[in-house]
């Protein structure tokens, strides 16, 4: 019995150790966050948006997901930035300076680069599963 | 060391009540944010209520474990008084150290954990003095081992390895890349579930040994094999929460894979069912052996749910949705809570309870059960309005998307109001009976 434990956990210590350093290997051109878009996720953690917002579906559910906000082509940076700025009837007013939210602009700016978040029904397969271009 | 072990069980309690009181106030606030905005937002009031159900789980198992612990293989004797001294002490302060900050809004952490990253130092601490405390009585220990021994161990040391993966954010390197970021992140919030499962499931096991009076569930080549099915599942069936996450196409296909061998679960559920009716017809008039049963039929529910939206093409719909929420609050409220109230039925004696109380702790279960399914219901009518309308209708905005969803969650928090009100009374009694019974005093001092 301890040694089929040993044999999976060593399985299980490979696959994490291939995950860390793979996992994004799909995408086509790696794009290093700027020190803006660092500060912007730091804010954006500070200021707990993962409670209502989504990226690539993982969050809360009171606002949209704001993964692909940033090439929303009906959505330039001035709409984005006073959505923040001022806040709606649901979303709060953070009072956020200007700089900081040009920062949480940029993160989501590099978010946008890392894929899309909506898969299209057309790529799956027969399996059930899908494949993702990215 | 009788009185740290009440502390703490009570402790736990008043988390689960916590848990019900802001998961309550988050509802009204997802529904009535232009009113709950002025003092209480939804973006404080989630993290309250998810950080107070997972620190009532883990608190719980803990608890259990702690308990049994001294009946199984410390043989009666508890000499790492110290260390588990120590665990609750720090492990307690640290958590309403982190409601502080979450009621002063400071935040700073991932999802799940949105405290402030420097309150996971005290918890890693005491973490390894829990270990200490359960490691070393085990490895002195002789004989061979019942599965819920293994299963507990097994949960002790994974949630620490998924408790550090967790906070791996924190180095620069992880975050270099968003998809590494978010991919190790729900690797390792995917795994720690798996972890703290192994120690409620071990509970259970216990528990169905006990009042069972059956050692050999415990034992034996299948009760191996569905742990170390258990155990496969908890290592490598993480992804499906990232499916729609352009990472490595082998994560999602291992993901896949291995999670259809949940199958063998329900098939296994399905076979022995005329055993559970028979060993039912025995043993109901035990409110700890209806507290596991209630477990089995959630587990059943949430199987069901787990292996469709397993399914890539499923999960097409069902991500980012409500029915994530269906999911994960059947396995918080209908499983893990189910079991861990079990224990503490068993621990606090609240079998022995008779006349009014019992009839009223009847009624709340049954109240429980009926309004936890309502609010299971709701939750996947609303995921599944929202996954199709999102799917199917890409040119509908977020506003236009959720009206509909926005009427079924009004049923959803109809239900919740019913199913705070149920187990907050059975937490009531139980806290009563925790503080009052003096021969409770007496079993801890064995």
């Amino acid at each position: 019995m301890i040694r089929l434990w040993i044999g999976l956990f060593i399985a299980f210590a490979i696959y994490t150790c291939m995950v860390y350093y793979y996992c994004d290997k799909s995408q086509k051109t790696e794009i290093s966050p700027s020190s803006n878009a660092l500060v912007g996720w730091n804010i954006w953690q500070n200021k707990n948006c993962q409670s209502c917002h989504q990226i690539y579906g993982l969050g809360g559910y009171m606002g949209p997901d704001l993964t692909n906000l940033a090439s929303d082509t009906t959505k330039n940076d001035l709409y984005i930035s006073s959505f923040i700025k001022y806040g709606t009837a649901k979303m709060p007013n953070f009072n956020l300076s200007d700089s900081e939210i040009a920062k949480i602009v940029s993160f989501l700016k590099w978010v946008d680069k890392s894929g899309k978040n909506r898969v299209s029904k057309e790529k799956v397969t027969w399996t059930g599963n899908y494949k993702l271009d990215n | 060391m009788k009185s740290n072990i009440r502390i703490y069980i009570i402790s736990a309690l008043i988390l689960l009540l916590t848990t019900l009181i802001f998961g309550l106030l988050a509802t009204w606030a997802f529904l009535f944010p232009e009113v709950y905005n002025k003092f209480l937002p939804f973006y404080q009031l989630r993290p309250f209520h998810v950080s107070a159900a997972l620190f009532w789980i883990i608190t719980g198992a803990t608890a259990s474990i702690l308990f049994y612990k001294k009946e199984t293989f410390a043989n009666g004797k508890n000499s790492s008084a110290l260390l588990e001294t120590g665990f609750m002490v720090i492990w307690l302060t640290t958590i309403a150290a982190i409601f502080i900050c979450y009621g002063l809004k400071m935040f700073g952490g991932r999802e799940y954990w949105e405290f402030p990253p420097i309150l996971c130092l005290p918890l890693l601490i005491s973490w390894i003095l829990l270990m200490f405390s359960f490691y070393v009585p085990l490895f002195k220990s002789t004989g061979k081992k019942p599965m819920y021994i293994w299963m507990w161990a097994t949960g002790i040391l994974f949630f620490l390895i998924t408790f550090v993966e967790q906070n791996l954010w924190q180095i620069s390197w992880f975050r270099a890349s968003y998809l590494k970021e978010i991919t190790v992140q729900w690797k390792s919030n995917g795994a720690m579930v798996g972890a703290w499962n192994q120690m409620i499931y071990g509970t259970s096991l216990y528990l169905m040994v006990k009042i069972s009076g059956d050692e050999n569930i415990a034992k034996g080549k299948t009760a191996f094999f569905f742990y170390m099915l258990g155990l496969t599942n908890l290592m490598f069936n993480w992804g499906h929460h990232i499916y729609n996450v352009p990472t490595a196409a082998w994560i999602r296909d291992t993901s896949y894979i291995i999670s259809m061998t949940e199958w063998v679960f329900l098939i296994r559920m399905i076979q022995s069912f005329k055993k559970t009716l028979e060993q039912r017809a025995k043993l109901r008039h035990l409110l700890t052996y209806r507290f596991i049963i209630a477990a089995e039929f959630w587990v059943f529910m949430n199987l069901l749910l787990t292996l469709s939206i397993s399914v890539p093409a499923i999960n097409l719909y069902t991500h980012g949705t409500h029915i994530t929420v269906a999911h994960a609050m059947g396995a918080t409220i209908g499983i893990n809570t189910m079991i861990l109230l079990a224990s503490f039925t068993y621990i606090l004696k609240i079998d022995d309870l008779k006349g009014r109380v019992s009839r009223f702790l009847s009624f709340s279960y049954w109240l429980s059960q009926f309004s936890l399914s309502c609010f299971w219901i709701a939750l996947i009518v609303a995921g599944l309005i929202k996954g199709y309308r999102t799917v199917e209708s890409c040119k509908l905005n977020f506003q236009e998307i959720m009206e509909p969803v926005l009427r079924v969650m009004k049923v959803f928090s109809y239900a919740g109001v019913f199913l705070v009100i149920s187990i907050a009374s059975i937490v009531i009694v139980y806290l009563y009976n925790a503080i009052k019974l003096k021969e409770f005093q007496t079993q801890i001092e064995i």
